[in-house]
C-alpha cells in the first residue's frame, strides 16, 4: 500500500517535473500561433498591393472614381478600369442589407433574450443558428428560383410604375428582377441570423442587476429593456451589426447570382449592379491581359480597404459609445 | 453548380463513349500503338473542352494504362499561364495565345487543335414555336442595344411568316471571363464595325447593355426565368439542355443551323495557317456555321526534358486527334476536317527532345 503511494507519488513528481516549463511552452505556442494570423493578413495585404501595381500606376487614385470598366483596346478607346461601379455596388447592396437586417434581427435578438418561454428559446435559438449555417449558394439558388420572381412581379414592379416615375433611383426596367436591391433584401436574410445571435448572446450578459434596479422602480417590461438592458450592451449590439456588414460586403456567391453583374452605373438601384467581391470572382480566372489582371486585384485591394475602414469606424462608434454611456451614467 | 453538371454528364457519357470507341477504333488501331512508357502528365485550362478531355483521360487509361493524366479545368487564361511558367506539362485554350505573349514567355508553344466548339444563341419568347432565323445585322443591334423589342422591322425581315410579339428583349451575357465570350464577341466584332471599334473582342468586354449571369447554366436559367430573354451558350451546352437554337445567316448568305456538320464545315472554309493560329468565325462557305472556334492543346516545342513524357504526351494527343474524334462526335464536339487534323498531327512530330523527335506516327 505504502510503496504504492511512494510510487504514484514518484510518478506525480515525475510528471510536474517534466511539466514545469509547461506555462511558457503554451505561451510560446500561443503566441506563435497569434502571429501567425498577423502574418497571413500582412502577406495576403503585401500581395495584394504588389500585384496591382501595374493599375495603380497606371490610374493612380483616379482608380477609385473612375466609372468606366471597359477590359477590351479598341479602336475608339483603350482598355480602362475605374473602381466606383464596384465599389458603388458593394455599398449599397451591403447597406441596404444591413438597413432591412439590424431593426430586425435585433428585435429577434432580444425576444429571444428577454421576453421568450424558455421551451421556445431553444427551438428559436436552433432555428436561428441553422439559418447562420446555410452555405451562400443556397441562398442565391433560392434567391434565383423563389425570391426574385416574387419581388420583381409584387415590389419591383409596382414601385417603379409609380414611385419609379418620379425618383430616377427606383425607376424600371425591372425585366430580370436582379440587381442591387433584391441582391440587399437577399444580403439581410444571410445576415439576419449572424446579428440576432450576437444580440442575444451580449444581452444575455447583461448583469440582472440591471434589471432589478429599474423593476424595483416600478418599470414595465418595455422600460426595462430599453433602459437598462439595452443600453447597456450597446457596444456588442453593433459589433454584431458591424460582423454582419463585413459578412455583406465579401459576400460573392449569392452576390454574383442574383446582382445582375453588369459594370455600367445606372441610376435605378432596380438595375442590375455588380459588386467588388463578384466582380474579382467573375473576371479572375480568365482575364484578358496583364493590366486586367491587376485591375482585378486593385479591386481586391479596395475592397480589403473598405473593410478596414468600416471596422475601424465601429470601434470609434463602440468606443464613442462606450464614453458616452459612462459619462451620461444612465 | 457548373461543376456537377459536368461531371453527371461526363458519367453518363463515358459508358457510351467506349461502346463506341470498341465499333470506330479497328479503323485506326492497326497500325499504331501506342508507345509503352510510364509517365504522368499535367494539364489545365479551358472548360469547354474539360467533359471531352476527361473522358478521353479515363479511356487512355484503359489504351495505356502506365500513362496518369490529369487536367484541371481552371479556365482559359488561367491555362496558358499555367503552361508558359512550366506549371503543366500541356495547356488547355479556347482562345489563341498572343503574339507578344509568345515572343516574350514561350516561343516555342505549339498550338494544337482537338476539336471544335460553337457558340449558339439562345432566347425564351413565350407564345413563339417556330425556329428563329436571325441575321448577322440583327444580332449585333440587339447586343449593342438598338434593337430592343421582338417586334423590330429587322427581325421581321429575318422570320418571315413569323409573329412576333411586342416584347423588350432581354441581353444575357456571360459575367465570368470565358472563351465562349471571346468567340462570341470575336464574331460581332467580325460582322458589324461599330461593335469592333466600341467594344471588341474578349474574355470579358464592356457590354452596352444587358445583365450577366455566371458560366452557361448561369445564362440559362436567366434566360430560362425571364420572357422576352436572349443569351448564347456553348453548343454542347445548349444540346445537353435541349435549349431552343435559333439559325443564323453566314457569310454566304445561307441560314444555318449549329449542327455539327456545320461547324466542323466552319473549319474546312478557312485557310488555315501553319501555326494554326486562326479565328473561324463569319468562315466562307455554304453551309459553314458562322460562330464556331478551335479549342487548343498548348505544348512546347523544343523544351521538354523528359522524353518518356514528351512521348506519353504526344501519344495522347495523337490518339485523341484519331481514335478520340469519334468520341467527340458523341459528346456533341465537332471534330476536326481532315486537312485540319492532319496538320494538327504533324504540329506533334514537330517536338524535339535533346534534338530527338519525340513523336513519328504517321499523319493519317
Amino acid at each position: 500500500m505504502a510503496q504504492a503511494q511512494t510510487t504514484r507519488g514518484g510518478l506525480w513528481e515525475r510528471i510536474e517535473r517534466r511539466t514545469q516549463h509547461g506555462d511558457a511552452l503554451f505561451w510560446g505556442l500561443t503566441l506563435f500561433f497569434a502571429l501567425v494570423v498577423i502574418g497571413l493578413v500582412m502577406a495576403i495585404g503585401v500581395v495584394i498591393y504588389s500585384d496591382s501595381a501595374l493599375a495603380r500606376e497606371k490610374f493612380g487614385w483616379g482608380f477609385l472614381f473612375g466609372t468606366e470598366w471597359s477590359p477590351i483596346d479598341t479602336d475608339l478607346a483603350p482598355a480602362s478600369f475605374g473602381a466606383w461601379p464596384a465599389i458603388r455596388g458593394t455599398l449599397f447592396s451591403a447597406g441596404i442589407a444591413v438597413l432591412l437586417a439590424a431593426p430586425i434581427a435585433v428585435g429577434i435578438g432580444i425576444f429571444l433574450a428577454e421576453l421568450c418561454p424558455m421551451r421556445l428559446r431553444t427551438l428559436l435559438s436552433f432555428m436561428v443558428e441553422l439559418l447562420a449555417a446555410i452555405p451562400s449558394v443556397i441562398f442565391g439558388v433560392w434567391g434565383v428560383i423563389v425570391f426574385v420572381p416574387f419581388f420583381t412581379e409584387h415590389i419591383a414592379t409596382p414601385i417603379s410604375e409609380t414611385f419609379g416615375e418620379s425618383i430616377p433611383w427606383l425607376a424600371g426596367p425591372v425585366a430580370t428582377g436582379r440587381g442591387i436591391i433584391v441582391t440587399g433584401c437577399v444580403l439581410a436574410i444571410m445576415i439576419l441570423p449572424t446579428i440576432a445571435a450576437i444580440t442575444r448572446d451580449v444581452l444575455r450578459l447583461v448583469p440582472n442587476t440591471q434589471r432589478e434596479v429599474l423593476l424595483a422602480m416600478g418599470a414595465t417590461r418595455w422600460e426595462v429593456i430599453w433602459l437598462a438592458v439595452v443600453p447597456y450592451s450597446r457596444a456588442g449590439i453593433i459589433g454584431g451589426i458591424m460582423l454582419g456588414l463585413g459578412r455583406a460586403l465579401g459576400e460573392t456567391m449569392a452576390a454574383t447570382m442574383l446582382i445582375g453583374n453588369s459594370t455600367r452605373i445606372e441610376e435605378s438601384l432596380f438595375a442590375p449592379g455588380v459588386t467588388a467581391a463578384s466582380l474579382v470572382a467573375n473576371e479572375l480566372t480568365n482575364v484578358n491581359g496583364p493590366l486586367h489582371q491587376s485591375a482585378l486585384v486593385s479591386i481586391a485591394l479596395v475592397l480589403f480597404a473598405i473593410t478596414f475602414i468600416l471596422n475601424l469606424m465601429a470601434r470609434l462608434l463602440i468606443w464613442y459609445v462606450n464614453r458616452g454611456a459612462a459619462r451620461g451614467g444612465r | 453548380m457548373k461543376r456537377t453538371l459536368t461531371s453527371r454528364s461526363i458519367v453518363a457519357m463515358v459508358s457510351g463513349l467506349l461502346a463506341l470507341l470498341v465499333l470506330v477504333s479497328p479503323a485506326y488501331a492497326q497500325s499504331w500503338e501506342p508507345r509503352k512508357v510510364t509517365a504522368n502528365l499535367k494539364g489545365s485550362g479551358a472548360t469547354f473542352p474539360n467533359p471531352l478531355y476527361q473522358t478521353w483521360i479515363a479511356v487512355y487509361k484503359k489504351v495505356n494504362p502506365d500513362v496518369t493524366i490529369s487536367y484541371q479545368s481552371v479556365g482559359s487564361g488561367q491555362g496558358q499561364t499555367d503552361f508558359v511558367r512550366y506549371l503543366t506539362d500541356f495547356g488547355g485554350t479556347d482562345s489563341i495565345l498572343s503574339d507578344a505573349r509568345i515572343k516574350t514567355e514561350a516561343p516555342d508553344t505549339l498550338h494544337v487543335p482537338t476539336v471544335l466548339g460553337a457558340v449558339v444563341p439562345t432566347y425564351n419568347l413565350s407564345g413563339v414555336t417556330a425556329q428563329l432565323r436571325f441575321s448577322p445585322e440583327t444580332l449585333s443591334a440587339i447586343y449593342l442595344g438598338k434593337i430592343t423589342n421582338w417586334n423590330d422591322a429587322a427581325l421581321a425581315a429575318d422570320n418571315p411568316g413569323v409573329a412576333l410579339p411586342k416584347r423588350k428583349i432581354t441581353v444575357v451575357y456571360r459575367s465570368d471571363g470565358s472563351g465562349t465570350t471571346s468567340v462570341w464577341t470575336d464574331y460581332l466584332s467580325k460582322i458589324s464595325a461599330d461593335w469592333k471599334t466600341k467594344i471588341g473582342a474578349g474574355t470579358t468586354v464592356r457590354w452596352p447593355i444587358g445583365i450577366g449571369g455566371p458560366g452557361n447554366a448561369g445564362v440559362t436559367s436567366t434566360v430560362l426565368r425571364t420572357d422576352g430573354a436572349i443569351g448564347y451558350v456553348e453548343l454542347v451546352y445548349a444540346l445537353a439542355n435541349k435549349l431552343p437554337v435559333p439559325l443564323v445567316k453566314n457569310a454566304a448568305g445561307n441560314f444555318v443551323a449549329p449542327t455539327l456538320e456545320n461547324v466542323s464545315s466552319a473549319a474546312a472554309g478557312v485557310e488555315i495557317p501553319a501555326d494554326l493560329r486562326i479565328s473561324i468565325t463569319n468562315a466562307k462557305g455554304a453551309k459553314s456555321y458562322p460562330i464556331a472556334a478551335f479549342t487548343y492543346i498548348l505544348v512546347h516545342q523544343q523544351t521538354y526534358t523528359d522524353m518518356a513524357k514528351a512521348q506519353a504526351l504526344t501519344d495522347f494527343i495523337y490518339w485523341g486527334l484519331t481514335e478520340g474524334q469519334g468520341g467527340a462526335l458523341r459528346l456533341g464536339y465537332a471534330p476536326l476536317p481532315d486537312p485540319v487534323r492532319k496538320k494538327s498531327i504533324e504540329q506533334l512530330r514537330k517536338i524535339v527532345v535533346n534534338g530527338q523527335k519525340a513523336f513519328d506516327g504517321p499523319v493519317k
